[in-house]
């Protein structure tokens, strides 16, 4: 059957960037083949991983914080490593699991939710946006099943409804509305101890990114793949604070001041565990 | 069998250019302003959805007159252009002679070889850290592309508008003025003896994003009422 014109503008007209990559350059886009015969599943390739991420909602929004260590094995392959980004004006990922394939579908993300922006001329709405990165992280389902997973989590200010929503995912790609708070990651089951505790409904923004650090420092404390507060190389986790105004990095000043609290606090208290 | 009949190279183009003028002369104008704060970009447009002004990247911005589906299509494969080049490459390997030059391959190559022309004609502008650096591409119908400066008047009066920019314009202005002198300018094209700000777009192209707004997408649409406040200011 012959194709009209119009059936061929309209199929080829897309405003994801992915569709476009596969159309037009698949080359470019990060490749999802299983290897070939020869690694065997039992033994995972000595990559980078990164680890803890936790999110929670507060008084208008949410926060969302990381630690900056990335494992390979029992060595730490990175210090400086940074597991948060800022996907979009209104939304942020966090990313636990293989580093380097996990920085490369963030960055395809954001390319694509920017993408999607300029070519509508509007926002993708909330659910789109998670719906979006639960398809990304399908197609890296092949890898994940040899042992190259990424787990991300996914918060942002949903605009219509004027509240911040948070998601997490399987490796399938499967998609979870999370309430109040989460954490993904090796370190997140003691992330998710502390937050219990320390979260309450409404917390102020100081306090909620108070909150997510404490979490975090409970994470490293347990966990040799997090990271904790390094205040010889003045390292701390990395803070996104996202509301209706938009995503903001948290200042390294507020985040040095807010862990030494935390630290002072623990030292005061002497207690072992 | 018809014979057809025979047409000289030279009368074809000429007849393709005119047919494309004639497009382009129907449109409303479109202002292109380098200025102390960055680029601003002013058009005529009643419709507040149906965009002559579009972010293309980081620093780039487009601005068409003519027809509709002829320059959205361009500004699509423009922002398509551009992403795949930045995610490929670096963000900063997108520039706007880049896209520019692409933009009069598929010009030329649609004058040349389609049945009709493009009536579009179309303006890239990068922002640069000073107005020295700031690069005003100029793309007609078939193609050709002209480097300018200061500023680009494009549509219907272009020549009438074009006269009453250039005796406004000058290196110091801020985004403020440089929208008052294009507003100014896009009245003498008009009957009516005001723009409303509803019949305005305005864009701008941020020099200072990263430091005063912390993003490095300098482009900013206006609202009507940034439009009303911009224009009711005295400078």
């Amino acid at each position: 059957m012959q194709e009209t014109t119009a059936n061929k503008v309209a199929a080829h007209a897309t405003s994801s960037f992915t569709e476009h990559l596969q159309r037009d350059r698949p080359e470019l886009l990060p490749q999802y083949a299983p290897f070939a015969a020869g690694t065997s599943a039992g033994q995972p390739l000595a990559v980078p991983h990164a680890t803890t991420i936790v999110a929670m909602t507060y008084a208008g929004g949410i926060v969302m914080a990381g630690d900056r260590r990335a494992t390979m094995g029992n060595i730490i392959a990175s210090r400086h490593i940074e597991k948060v980004f800022p996907a979009d004006q209104y939304s942020v990922l966090g990313i636990a699991g293989t580093a380097g394939i996990a920085i490369d579908l963030t960055r395809l993300f954001q390319v694509e939710l920017e993408h999607y922006e300029k070519i509508e001329g509007t926002l993708l709405s909330l659910d789109g946006k998670a719906n979006r990165l639960g398809a990304m992280i399908r197609g890296n389902l092949p890898m994940a099943l040899q042992g190259l997973a990424v787990v991300p989590l996914f918060a942002g200010f949903d605009t219509a409804a004027g509240v911040g929503r948070l998601f997490s995912y399987d490796v399938t790609g499967g998609r979870y509305e999370e309430q109040e708070h989460h954490a993904v990651g090796s370190g997140s089951m003691f992330a998710r101890g502390a937050l219990k505790k320390l979260w309450r409904p409404n917390l102020p923004e100081d306090e909620a990114i108070s909150v997510a650090v404490e979490s975090l420092y409970d994470a490293a404390d347990d966990d040799s793949a997090t990271g904790g507060p390094d205040p010889v190389r003045q390292l701390w986790p990395v803070v996104y604070a996202v509301n209706r105004a938009g995503a903001r990095r948290v200042s390294e000043r507020d985040l040095a001041a807010t862990a030494g609290n935390i630290i002072e606090s623990r030292a005061a208290a002497r207690r072992e565990a | 069998m018809t014979q057809q009949f025979y047409v000289s190279p030279e009368q074809l183009m000429k007849d393709r250019a005119d047919f494309a003028r004639k497009g382009i002369a129907r449109g409303r104008s479109v202002i292109v302003v380098s200025c102390e704060d960055g680029i601003a970009l002013v058009a005529e447009n009643p419709s507040p959805s149906l965009h002559k002004i579009g972010e293309i990247y980081d620093k780039i911005a487009f601005a068409a007159v003519g027809k509709y589906n002829e320059f959205e299509s361009l500004r699509q494969a423009g922002v398509r252009y551009a992403d795949v080049r930045g995610y490929s490459y670096d963000r900063e390997d997108v520039t706007a002679r880049g896209l520019a030059s692409v933009y009069a391959q598929s010009l030329g190559a649609v004058f040349t070889a389609e049945q009709k022309p493009f009536e579009v004609e179309l303006a890239v502008a990068e922002v640069g850290a000073s107005q020295d650096l700031d690069h005003l591409y100029r793309l007609t119908f078939d193609g050709s592309i002209a480097d300018e400066h200061n500023f680009i008047v494009m549509g219907g009066q272009a020549d009438k508008v074009s006269g009453a920019i250039e005796g406004g314009w000058q290196r110091d202005l801020s985004f403020a003025a440089a929208i008052r002198l294009a507003v100014k300018g896009l009245m003498t094209d008009n009957e009516a003896p005001d723009l409303l700000a509803k019949a305005l777009e305005v864009a701008v192209l941020d020099r200072s994003s990263e430091s005063s707004r912390g993003t490095r997408r300098a482009f900013r649409r206006l609202s009507d009422q940034d439009v009303v406040e911009l224009l009711a200011e005295e400078s």
